[in-house]
């Protein structure tokens, strides 16, 4: 414990410098608006940013303070779009929109805003307190998970998810499907083979998730608004200056504290990120709340819960990289290849070689997550007014910001056919009445279940049993029982 | 076609002592990929080590598509004869090459100018694992290779299964017999072989230095030549093991095919008046790279070489029929 305390001393020494605390505060902003960008995600911030950190030759340290503040400030802004345009700022974000934009559309976007910042900055901070306290024990528990454990983890993911099954399971699992198919383009993991690829050496590394969301969110609403404009079906939005009351925080307590726990563990495996949390947490609380809840039309509940996950789960992603020099996820191994720019071997050994890299990073992230909610609240009132800007300029600046965004990222120009492919694609489905979440989420648990699976079983040699081996599997597929059935029973109790 | 740019380190640049020379007025290294990767890298390596040779800095720009195969192409379509660019790419790269992964090209589609560095293939075990040998690995793998669980970064007929396949081949076995785990790169593969899902990693030599001096993992073999630099120069090389087996993973640069010989040779002598310093070395280093400077019809030989290993052993396996 006071080897914990005398690190955070040394942490705290570094990231109160006058300089590194400005580096924290710059990078919490510029993080909120890439975040923000529908298009730009984490990922490609922290690239864009890492050349012009490196050639303004600061110190490591700030370095990485800078980059890391931009993460999880990212996740952070994600939620901005999501809740006002229904389109996901980043891929930690698509869950939001499922009702953060309800409830901008009822005139309460400003209380959609503010409880979602609450919710983030809880989320950050939990994981963080987790980090530091628990950071080098999880790091064994991480490694420890195996190929057969993220199959368990999927199945979890499922279950939680047929939460989602709305009115309609066949549309529900005809979408899903649909995008456990979008996941097998590409060169096969496993064998080398290309599939569905159809001689486009574009299409060799699979479509990007990116590509996925802005395509099928951001281009589906884009279409979907210009059509209402056209027949006249459009209605204004009224002025609104509603705003996160006490008792919102009360109320969503449990789901708070949940899904903070829920999104850092799934944060601290290496291989899932905010994507993952925020959809298991989402499908959980609304298998929680049951018949109580208004999920899908502006739960607060529904709010809550992928944001903390999301900002728990950046935090988590750093226990691993931090301790044993593995990324938990995308954006942490570009962090890590920062680290290697700057003469520093990340590795297990970083902790007692470069105390003042990693404490200094833990101890910027407490900072980061109250400066991101200093900056976020007030500027909830601002955002909140964007809706009220007539639609015929707010469509066209959609359309601009993910163009520019797609393009000046990925950098290929098939990617923006790609997207008005999938935007037409998925507009027609919301035309059809399919909700589009089930679609992305059998995109990313898909692959994820499919690789691991055929992992598990070149580790076992074909033998199935290795699916129930370990308690942590046994443990999830309990869980995911749970989950399906533990509904089904309170709503026949109650009817009873 | 200009994409993502970076400008560059204006320390590196006061830095200038040879004038440019050529038609080189504005060098650009073309990295094929995402921000980010071991292509951004590469470039990063032209951009600050040759920043002495031109008096602007080398432009890093980003052409992602197809694992490189969008690059290939344009370089073999429009700009085929680009004097400024030089495009970045890897052993990997000459793998899809050859597989057909960038369509009709070969590796007779470009000029190969001058390697970044390199790095080798190790075969790693935990630190608690019984195999203290490569021998020890070689025999368990000889008696039944459906028993040993090899895993690496990349998928079956990738650059990093190639590692293990090769392991393997030198043992007269059957690389489609062995029990091979393939991840998402590395840092997975070494998160599994650390958790026990996998026996044997078959990785890169850059990436095992901090897990030596952790201790957490153990190094048997290298798969170069001559041993590397310290702090591996502890680890034997596979040859002084008795096994014939060597995997050089190159980092480098090519340009256009109808690239004029004045500007080739431009860029080559870039190149090599850069290897002849100290600080090259240096960022090497800082790259991750161990240094191997390969340029010209040197390097045209050894890609031509590595292709017909990779050739023969793709045919076997039936990655190309």
């Amino acid at each position: 414990m006071s080897e914990v305390l005398n690190g955070l001393a040394t942490g705290f020494g570094v990231a109160l410098s006058p300089f590194n605390l400005m580096l924290v505060a710059f990078g919490c902003f510029a993080g909120t608006l890439i975040g923000a960008l529908p298009g730009i995600g984490p990922i490609n911030g922290v690239a864009i940013l890492l050349p012009i950190a490196y050639g303004l030759g600061l110190p490591p340290e700030s370095a990485l303070i800078l980059l890391a503040g931009i993460y999880y400030g990212a996740e952070f802004g994600g939620r901005i779009s999501s809740i006002l345009l229904n389109v996901p700022g980043d891929a930690g974000a698509v869950m939001t929109t499922l009702d953060g934009n309800p409830m901008a559309r009822k005139g309460e976007a400003g209380r959609a805003l503010s409880i979602s910042a609450i919710a983030s900055f809880i989320g950050g901070t939990v994981a963080v307190v987790l980090m530091t306290l628990f950071g080098p024990l999880l790091s064994k528990f991480a490694v420890a998970f195996s190929p057969s454990d993220y199959v368990a983890l999927m199945v979890f993911a499922f279950a939680s998810l047929a939460s989602l099954v709305g009115a309609n399971p066949v549309k529900t699992l005809v979408g899903a499907s649909m995008g456990l198919m979008l996941a097998t383009i590409g060169v096969d993991a496993n064998t080398g083979v290309t599939r569905y690829t159809f001689g486009v050496p574009d299409l060799l590394a699979g479509i990007d998730f990116l590509i996925v969301v802005i395509g099928l969110f951001g281009m589906a609403e884009l279409f979907h608004l210009v059509e209402q404009q056209a027949t006249g079906k459009l209605k204004t939005l009224p002025i609104d200056s509603s705003f996160v009351k006490w008792a919102d925080i009360v109320f969503g307590r449990w789901t708070l504290i949940r899904s903070s726990l829920i999104g850092f563990v799934i944060g601290v495996l290496p291989g899932t990120g905010a994507s993952v949390a925020s959809a298991v947490t989402y499908g959980t609380e609304k298998r929680i709340a049951g018949k109580s809840g208004t999920f899908g039309e502006g739960d607060v509940r529904g709010l809550m819960a992928p944001e903390a996950a999301n900002n728990a789960s950046a935090a988590g992603a750093m226990v691993p990289m931090l301790t044993l020099g593995i990324p938990g996820s995308g954006t942490t191994a570009i962090l890590l290849g920062a680290l290697l720019m700057f003469n520093i071997q990340p590795g297990p050994l970083l902790f007692t070689q470069h105390p003042e890299i990693a404490w200094g990073l833990i101890a910027s992230m407490y900072i980061g997550n109250i400066a991101l909610l200093i900056i976020n609240l007030p500027l909830v009132g601002l955002f909140a007014r964007m809706l009220t800007l007539p639609q015929h300029y707010l469509t066209p600046l959609i359309a601009i910001l993910a163009f520019i965004g797609i393009y000046s990222i990925v950098g290929n120009p098939f990617d923006l056919f790609m997207i008005i492919g999938l935007g037409i694609f998925g507009w027609i489905l919301r035309k059809l009445d399919f909700s589009l979440a089930p679609v992305i989420l059998g995109f990313v648990l898909g692959s994820l279940f499919e690789n691991n699976l055929r992992r598990a079983l070149s580790i076992s040699g074909g033998d199935w049993g290795i699916l129930v081996q370990s308690w942590q599997s046994l443990f999830l597929y309990g869980l995911a029982v749970l989950v399906v059935i533990v509904p089904l029973i309170l709503s026949r109790r109650r009817r009873a | 076609m200009k994409f993502v740019r970076t400008t560059v380190l204006g320390a590196v640049m006061a830095a200038c002592a040879f004038p440019a020379l050529a038609e080189i007025n504005r060098p650009e290294c073309i990295a094929p990929a995402q921000p980010g990767g071991g292509f951004d890298l590469t470039c990063r390596v032209a951009q600050q080590g040759l920043a002495p040779q031109f008096d602007r800095p080398v432009e890093v720009t980003f052409m992602p598509g197809g694992i490189g195969a969008v690059a290939f192409n344009m370089f073999n379509s429009t700009r085929t004869d680009d004097p400024n660019a030089i495009v970045a790419f890897s052993s990997g790269s000459l793998l899809n090459l050859i597989t057909g992964k960038y369509g009709k090209w070969t590796e007779n589609d470009a000029r190969w100018l001058a390697t970044a560095g390199a790095d080798y293939g190790v075969v790693a075990v935990r630190a608690d694992s019984p195999y203290h040998s490569l021998e020890e690995v070689m025999a368990a793998l000889k008696a039944d290779p459906s028993k040993v669980v090899v895993g690496a970064g990349g998928s079956v007929g990738s650059q990093d299964w190639m590692k293990a396949a090769l392991l393997l081949k030198a043992i007269d076995g059957d690389p489609r017999r062995m029990r091979y785990v393939a991840f998402d790169g590395g840092g997975d593969a070494i998160a599994g072989l650390l958790g026990g899902s996998i026996q044997i990693y078959t990785g890169d030599a850059g990436e095992m230095v901090p897990h030596i001096d952790a201790g957490d993992l153990r190094v048997l073999a290298v798969m170069s030549d001559e041993r590397l630099e310290a702090p591996m120069d502890v680890i034997p090389t596979a040859k002084e093991q008795g096994y014939d087996v060597s995997w050089t993973i190159l980092r480098g640069f090519y340009m256009g095919k109808e690239t004029s010989d004045a500007d080739y040779q431009a860029w080559l002598d870039a190149f090599r008046t850069a290897y002849d310093t100290p600080e090259f070395a240096e960022t090497q280093r800082s790259h991750g790279l161990m240094p191997l400077d390969v340029s010209g019809d040197e390097l045209k030989a050894m890609v031509a070489e590595q292709s017909a290993t990779l050739r023969s052993l793709a045919t076997e396996i039936g990655l190309i029929q």
